[in-house]
C-alpha cells in the first residue's frame, strides 16, 4: 500500500462546500490550463451525471472556470467568477452518460483541444483523454505528454533523454488509436523535466507534440 | 516501516515512548522529505484557516444558494446573549463554531478539509473552543491536530474517507473521533486513552448514512456538524475517567467499513434515499430546480 500524507485527512484549506465537486472541479481547470498552456476565449464545458445534477448547488461550473483561469481551490473570489470574468466566452452543457464516470468532464478550448477529466473524490482528479487520446494524468507529477507515430523504439529513445539528466520515471502510461498510427506518451517524472528535455524530444523523428505538463500544488 | 492499524501505532508509541503526535510529524517528515518544523508550520496553516472560517462563519448570516440554510449559526449567538447553553461556555463555543464552519462551507467560503469539506466543522470547533475556555497553547494545538490527523490517516487506510463508499459515518463519523482523540491529546491524555476515546466516538456513529436533500451539503450536514462535535466531547470525558471500549478499535474501524458495505447505494451520498426522498425534500427538490 502506499503511504498516504497526513495532509491527506487535514487539508486542503479549500472553498467549499464539497471536496469532490468543488476543489476537484477547480484542480480540472487548473489541470486543463497547464496542458492547454496558451491564452484563451472560448471555452466549452460538458458536464456528466454527477456533476451535471448536483453541480449547480457545489459551485462545479464556478469551480471549472475559475480553475482553468488560474484560480487555485482555497480563492475565496471563486464564488463570484461569473462577475469577474468579462473576456472569455464560457458555456455549459449538461449530460447524463452512465458510460462516463459520475463526477466527469469535457473542456473544449478555443474549438481546438478536448480535454476529459474525472473527479474521484477527496479532490483527486484525473484526466484521461485529449482530443481522443487516452492519457493518465493525476497532477500529482509533473508529466511529459507527447503524440507520435505509433512504431517500434519510442519509449527506449524517449527514457534515454530522460535518464541522460538522472531523473527517475515514476510511472509511464502509453496509448494509439491503431497499430502504427497515432501514439501518446504520459510520464510521470519525479523532479519537473527542463526545456532542454522537451527540445531534444522534439527532434526525434515522428513526434507531432510534446510538451511539460506542471503538477498542481 | 508505514502504520497500517491502530495496534501498530499504539506499538510503536509505547515501545518508543513517543505520543501519537510525534510518530505523526515524524512519519510526515520523512514521506514528504520535509523538515518537522515544516510540517508543523503547514499544520500551523491549516489551524489559520481554520479559525479563519470559524471567524468568517461567526459574522455571516449569508444564505447558501438554495435559500434555506444559512443562518443558524446566527440564532444560537441570539439565544446565547441573554442565557447561557446549559452546558456552560464551552458547549456554546463548539456548537457555534461547528456551525459557523459547516456554513462557511455551503457558502462556498474558504474552509479546511477534515477530513472532508461536509466535515469540515467538527474538528476546528473542538480543539478552537476548547484551546480558548483553557487557554491551551498554540503549540498544544498544532499537537492536537497532528493527533486528528493521524487518526484520521490509520482509518483511511481501510477505509475511504468518503460518503459515497461508506456513508456519513466516514465522514462526520471519522471527523468525530479524529475530534476525540485530538481533544484527549489536548487535555494531557495517554496514547490509550486517545485511542479509547476515538474507539467510543466511533462506535457510536456506526451506520449513519449519507442521504442529503437535492444532494447539496447543507440538509442535514450543517447541523450534523454541531451534533458530532459535541459527540466528541463525550467520548473524550469518559476516555479520560478510563472507560474504555470493549471492542478494539481495529475492529471497530473494521466494523464501519463492511458496514459502509452492507449499506444500500440510496444511502451513500446519491440523494436517491433517506431524508432526501422524503415529501419535504421533493417539494424542495421541485423548487430549486424548478422541475414539474
Amino acid at each position: 500500500m502506499e503511504q498516504k500524507s497526513i495532509f491527506s485527512v487535514i487539508s486542503p484549506i479549500m472553498v467549499g462546500p464539497s471536496s469532490s465537486h468543488t476543489a476537484g472541479a477547480v484542480r480540472l481547470g487548473l489541470m486543463a490550463r497547464n496542458i492547454y498552456k496558451d491564452n484563451f476565449s472560448k471555452v466549452k464545458f460538458v458536464l456528466y451525471n454527477s456533476f451535471a445534477t448536483t453541480g449547480f448547488g457545489h459551485g462545479t461550473d464556478k469551480g471549472l472556470l475559475a480553475g482553468l483561469l488560474g484560480y487555485t481551490v482555497d480563492d475565496s473570489l471563486i464564488k463570484d467568477i461569473f462577475s469577474i470574468v468579462h473576456d472569455v466566452e464560457y458555456s455549459y452543457e449538461y449530460v447524463q452518460d452512465i458510460s462516463r464516470y459520475p463526477n466527469s468532464v469535457d473542456i473544449i478550448i478555443d474549438d481546438k483541444m478536448k480535454i476529459s477529466g474525472d473527479s474521484v473524490g477527496a479532490g483527486e482528479i484525473r484526466i484521461n483523454n485529449i482530443n481522443g487520446f487516452d492519457v493518465n494524468i493525476k497532477g500529482n507529477y509533473d508529466t511529459l505528454l507527447l503524440m507520435y507515430k505509433d512504431k517500434p523504439g519510442m519509449i527506449s529513445e524517449v527514457a534515454d533523454i530522460i535518464q541522460k539528466q538522472k531523473i527517475n520515471i515514476a510511472t509511464l502510461h502509453c496509448g494509439r488509436d491503431a497499430k502504427g498510427g497515432i501514439a501518446s506518451m504520459c510520464i510521470e517524472l519525479d523532479i519537473p523535466a527542463g526545456d532542454d528535455i522537451v527540445d531534444e524530444i522534439k527532434t526525434l523523428n515522428d513526434v507531432f507534440f510534446v510538451t511539460n505538463v506542471r503538477k498542481l500544488k | 516501516m508505514a502504520i497500517l492499524s491502530f495496534e501498530d501505532l499504539r506499538n510503536k508509541s509505547l515501545a518508543e515512548n513517543k505520543p501519537i503526535y510525534v510518530i505523526a510529524q515524524e512519519e510526515e517528515a520523512e514521506l514528504s522529505e520535509l523538515d518537522i518544523d515544516v510540517v508543523r508550520i503547514k499544520v500551523l496553516e491549516d489551524l489559520t484557516a481554520m479559525r479563519a472560517a470559524i471567524k468568517n462563519g461567526l459574522k455571516s448570516t449569508e444564505k447558501a444558494i438554495s435559500g434555506w440554510c444559512g443562518d443558524d449559526c446566527a440564532k444560537l449567538k441570539k439565544r446565547y446573549r441573554n442565557s447561557e447553553a446549559l452546558f456552560g461556555k464551552v458547549f456554546e463555543k463548539i456548537t457555534a463554531y461547528a456551525l459557523a464552519t459547516a456554513e462557511e462551507n455551503l457558502r462556498m467560503g474558504r474552509i479546511v478539509a477534515c477530513p472532508t469539506a461536509g466535515s469540515c466543522g467538527i474538528v476546528p470547533a473542538v480543539i478552537v473552543a476548547v484551546a480558548e475556555e483553557r487557554n491551551i497553547p498554540e503549540s498544544k494545538l498544532i499537537d492536537a491536530l497532528l493527533t486528528a490527523g493521524e487518526i484520521g490517516l490509520v482509518v483511511s487506510n481501510k477505509v475511504r474517507l468518503a460518503g459515497a463508499v461508506a456513508g456519513c459515518q466516514a465522514e462526520c463519523g471519522v471527523a468525530s473521533a479524529m475530534a476525540a482523540g485530538a481533544l484527549v491529546e489536548m487535555l494531557g491524555g495517554s496514547t490509550d486513552e486517545i485511542l479509547q476515546a476515538s474507539a467510543l466516538a466511533m462506535k457510536n456513529i456506526l451506520g449513519l448514512t449519507c442521504d442529503p436533500v437535492c444532494g447539496l451539503v447543507e440538509v442535514p450536514c450543517i447541523k450534523r456538524n454541531a451534533f458530532l462535535a459535541v459527540h466528541a466531547v463525550t467520548a473524550a470525558e469518559l476516555a479520560l475517567c478510563g472507560v474504555e471500549s470493549k471492542i478494539p478499535i481495529d475492529e471497530v474501524v473494521d466494523v464501519l467499513k463492511r458496514t459502509g458495505e452492507l449499506m444500500s447505494p440510496l444511502l451513500k451520498e446519491t440523494s436517491l434515499g433517506g431524508l432526501a426522498k422524503t415529501k419535504t425534500a421533493q417539494e424542495l427538490e421541485k423548487v430549486l430546480f424548478k422541475k414539474d
